[in-house]
């Protein structure tokens, strides 16, 4: 019986291995972070335009996907890597993992978004802010402005009414970790540390991940917390609205897109060194460039296109605020401090 | 010759299959992140042990641990001995509800314990209004108190079905002659039934241990982040900040703690005195007043520690923020709005995690049956010396192994680095020990010169496990069974650091979902929750079903 089990066992193994070994210059690996979406549609005309066949293979999140690529980097996973954002980018770029390309679309992409210009290494595609955000209802009801700056936060009207996320395991606490850094700096009276030890004394939520602070504790979604700010996206809100059955007329969250209380992500995609399949991944960086697949990106990663000239869907452009002047910090000074501010954080904060 | 060649194949099985998906990678990924450019570099060890930080957070890591076994056991042990002693209906389905906990995401629970006794949770609110209270009378929020709660809630069951299984085997007639000769009911406890139950107790004791002591999602979501165990701080040194060095020295201090203590708890499990020939325990209906308080009270105990937060799930389901009765969370699983490749219709996500279970119970069975013996001592004395390194798996971080098997199974022969089969092996190296320790316990009870009249009366091999061992250990192995599916369905661990193709499975699905913005993805979310709820608990109860004829419920 024991033998037949383990024949049992070898032939499932066997239907499970998948069918390997196609042609390499007719698919397409693109190694990438969990959250990463496309439609069918779009990808299917990929395919339709090159005749390549795109694989996805996802790591985790941005930070396992990038350090698996070091890791890999002799035997690389896949021909293209999509999801580095700017507070990964000079850890990317020093790993020497890409092949400079450099893609004719760039011309329709703001220069504010080029952080590798001139070398050519990677190659922005989307956007998106890391804002706070309300609960329309709540603030309405309790009669309660809305915060127009971080100090607010620190007011005793807002006790309790704030979630966030923390730095040391969450990318957009690590955004807001940097917001509260480029406002009030390292040294001085009054540092970032004096202000998050205000923000604890006001009762801040410190929440482990982006779920736990928006789902769990947050007034206006999910489980219904009790708490009606929150660290999210500017791209939430219009979530909140095409993600409800029927559609509410008004949205029922908003961002807060005032100076100083945003910080900018900006995601990049790279050409792995060692690829055998250089053409198809520079047709696929510029397909990503592309109007068709930057109008789509929107509703299925919740960021914003690079390109200026790809049309936003309507619930949008209806209702996502864009910040006017969100704050962002050089990307070599975010990766080689990175260590030492969390620690920081985490020290004074925390214990 | 034959015989010794089967010795051979049986011993190297599982040696095998340790050394090339555990040993081989983590050597590599250790090798790599503490010497790489051929200097070591012991930095890692020197910080640990200089600063008070990383000392602290051992000590709260394994305080935590050490006081949420405690906690599981005191609460699984008179549960255990209700299951074991008194015939009730529903018993299995109450079994297999209660297994539940251990296949839900950390974020999922944390989920229903909110919409319980959060401040906005159904029996706050009831409290509330029934009592005419200005405040929520339960606020665990934050706090170790629920920290321990929720460990129970994921271990209760561990406890349970080991210990009940071991004991549905031990023979009753030393417990009635104890009571003959004037025993009370302390006396029974502490000097007859203790005793037979400590290799059980001690299995059970060191599989919650671990699994507390590696403790991550429920520490960091439920205690926030003031709490941290050594886990957290292995994946955020190899995550965020990338210092292999570090992680991989704080991967090796978790390892070589858990190897420790593994040789202690080895020590302390000596043999059974072997004249407890197994007869099933004959289950006895509940007759008196004793009786009813006891089975009520474990009943009652059940449902406010298990059930209720479950059931406020389910209601979570069905129930909108304004209280609205809805089944729109399951229909809207069904369909693909935004055309998105991310997009996983229920069905495949529900056959891709059942053949993965499937694959990981049928190898971790058989593995484990190989290892059980082998750890028995009954493919040779030498066995027993790999008791400790069989359980290291469990305690092994699973981002530090994932790093492992992307650069070390890259190449033909081995080049499964991207392939789906890799999350089934992941998962049977996690499930081994559950296996392992479900069946041993037994498996030592058992006196070998059992087997040898056996084989001097002219029986095989082959026929000494079918006839005589198989009948004792088989209560033992379906609980091992039965964890190893647990664990596969739950997507326990390394699959998570796997670069992996599309093969969703349920709780990835839940992940994804819970990663977006918007009430229709919460809902989906806790919808598909539901779903993995019933998917399991039909398992469980098919699996009880798979009890070979011979041997009597329990």
């Amino acid at each position: 019986m024991k033998r037949r089990l383990l024949a049992a066992v070898l032939c499932v193994m066997l239907a499970l291995t998948p069918v390997v070994a196609q042609d390499s210059s007719s698919t397409l690996t693109l190694v990438t972070h969990d959250s990463f979406s496309a439609s069918e549609e779009v990808l299917a005309a990929f395919t339709a335009e090159t005749g390549i066949t795109v694989e996805i293979l996802r790591s985790g999140d941005a930070g396992t996907m990038l350090n698996q690529s070091i890791l890999s980097k002799e035997n690389p996973l896949g021909d293209v890597l999509f999801g580095v954002d700017n507070t990964f980018l000079s850890r990317a770029l020093e790993a020497d993992l890409f092949i400079p390309y450099e893609s004719p679309l760039l011309e329709n992409v703001d220069e504010q978004f080029q952080l590798d210009a001139g070398e050519f290494r990677v190659t922005p595609v989307d956007y998106g802010d890391v804002c706070l955000n309300y609960d329309v209802a709540y603030l309405e009801a309790n009669g309660l402005p809305l915060p127009a700056r971080l100090q607010d936060l620190t007011q005793p009207e807002y006790a309790g009414l704030l979630a966030v996320q923390n730095p040391a395991t969450s990318s957009p606490g690590l955004a807001f970790l940097m917001v509260t850094i480029a406002v009030f700096g390292t040294e001085g009276d009054y540092t970032y540390l004096d202000y998050w030890q205000d923000l604890v004394a006001n009762d801040v939520y410190i929440a482990d991940d982006w779920s736990d602070a928006y789902y769990n504790q947050f007034s206006a979604t999910g489980n219904g917390g009790n708490r009606p700010l929150v660290v999210s996206y500017a791209s939430s809100p219009p979530a909140e609205v095409f993600f409800r059955d029927p559609q509410p007329e008004t949205a029922p969250t908003g961002s807060i897109v005032a100076d100083g209380t945003c910080f900018r992500q900006i995601e990049f995609v790279g050409i792995l060194q060692g690829t055998d399949n250089l053409e198809g991944a520079q047709q696929w960086v510029d397909f990503m460039l592309g109007q068709q697949f930057q109008s789509d990106m929107p509703l299925q990663m919740f960021v914003f296109p690079v390109n200026a000239a790809a049309a936003l869907p309507e619930v949008f452009a209806q209702f996502a605020a864009l910040p006017a002047n969100p704050v962002s910090l050089p990307a070599d000074e975010i990766d080689s401090n990175r260590e030492q501010w969390i620690q920081e954080w985490t020290e004074t904060i925390l214990r | 010759m034959l015989a010794h060649m089967r010795r051979y194949v049986l011993i190297l099985l599982p040696l095998g299959f340790l050394t090339v998906f555990y040993v081989y990678p983590l050597v590599t990924i250790f090798g790599v992140s503490l010497a790489p450019e051929g200097q070591l570099d012991l930095s890692g060890f020197t910080r640990i042990i200089t600063g008070s930080y990383y000392l602290e957070t051992l000590a709260f890591t394994f305080g935590q641990a050490l006081l949420s076994t405690a906690l599981t056991l005191v609460f699984a042990l008179p549960s255990a001995y209700v299951f074991t002693r008194y015939q009730f209906p529903g018993k299995s389905l109450l079994m297999a509800l209660a297994t539940l906990p251990f296949v839900l995401p950390t974020v999922v629970v944390a989920s229903a314990f909110l919409a319980l006794i959060g401040p906005r949770g159904l029996l706050n609110q009831a409290l509330m209004s029934l009592l005419t209270l200005p405040e929520p009378p339960i606020q665990l929020d934050r706090t170790l108190t629920l920290i321990l709660i929720v460990h129970v809630f994921y271990n209760y069951a561990v406890a349970l079905r080991i210990i009940a299984g071991f004991w549905a085997n031990q023979n009753p007639r030393m417990e009635e002659a104890a009571r003959v000769l004037g025993a009370d009911s302390w006396q029974l406890w502490w000097r007859i039934r203790l005793p037979i139950l400590r290799p059980a107790i001690l299995a059970a004791g060191i599989l919650v241990f671990i699994f507390t002591f590696t403790s991550f999602g429920v520490v960091l979501i439920l205690g926030g982040p003031q709490y941290a165990t050594l886990e957290v701080e292995i994946y955020r040194q190899a995550t965020a900040i990338f210092n292999l060095p570090m992680a991989a020295a704080l991967s090796l201090v978790q390892i070589g703690f858990m190897l420790l203590l593994m040789i202690v708890y080895t020590r302390l499990q000596r043999r059974l005195a072997s004249d407890l020939v197994s007869s099933a325990r004959i289950a006895t209906p509940v007759r008196s007043w004793r009786d009813r308080v006891l089975v009520g009270g474990t009943l009652l105990f059940m449902l406010l520690m298990l059930f209720l937060p479950l059931l406020a799930l389910v209601l979570r389901s069905v129930v909108t923020l304004d209280g609205a009765v809805t089944l729109q969370y399951f229909q809207q699983l069904n369909i693909n709005a935004r055309g998105s490749v991310l997009f996983v219709p229920p069905i495949n996500a529900i056959g891709n995690s059942l053949a993965f279970a499937l694959v990981t119970t049928l190898l971790s069975v058989v593995l484990g049956l190989v290892t059980a013996y082998l750890l028995a001592g009954r493919l040779g004395q030498f066995g027993q010396w790999f008791d400790p390194i069989f359980m290291l798996p469990l305690a092994t971080s699973a981002v530090t192994l994932g790093f492992g098997y992307l650069i070390a199974l890259d190449e033909p022969p081995l080049n499964l680095r991207s392939s789906p089969i890799l999350v089934p092996l992941a998962h049977t190296l996690v499930a081994l020990p559950f296996v392992v320790r479900s069946v041993l316990p037994s498996l030592r009870s058992l006196p070998p010169n059992l087997g040898e009249a056996a084989q001097v009366l002219g029986a095989d091999g082959w026929q000494v496990f079918r006839r005589i061992d198989l009948p004792i250990i088989s209560r033992g192995l379906l609980v091992g069974a039965t964890f190893a599916f647990t664990v596969s369905m739950g997507e326990f661990g390394a699959t998570t650091f796997l670069a992996r193709p599309d093969t969703p499975t349920i709780p990835v699905v839940i992940f994804r979902l819970l990663g977006q913005p918007g009430v229709l993805n919460y809902g989906q979310a806790i919808a598909m929750s539901v779903i993995l709820m019933l998917v399991s608990a039909i398992s469980f109860v098919s699996i009880e079903r798979l009890r070979p004829a011979g041997t009597r419920e329990f």
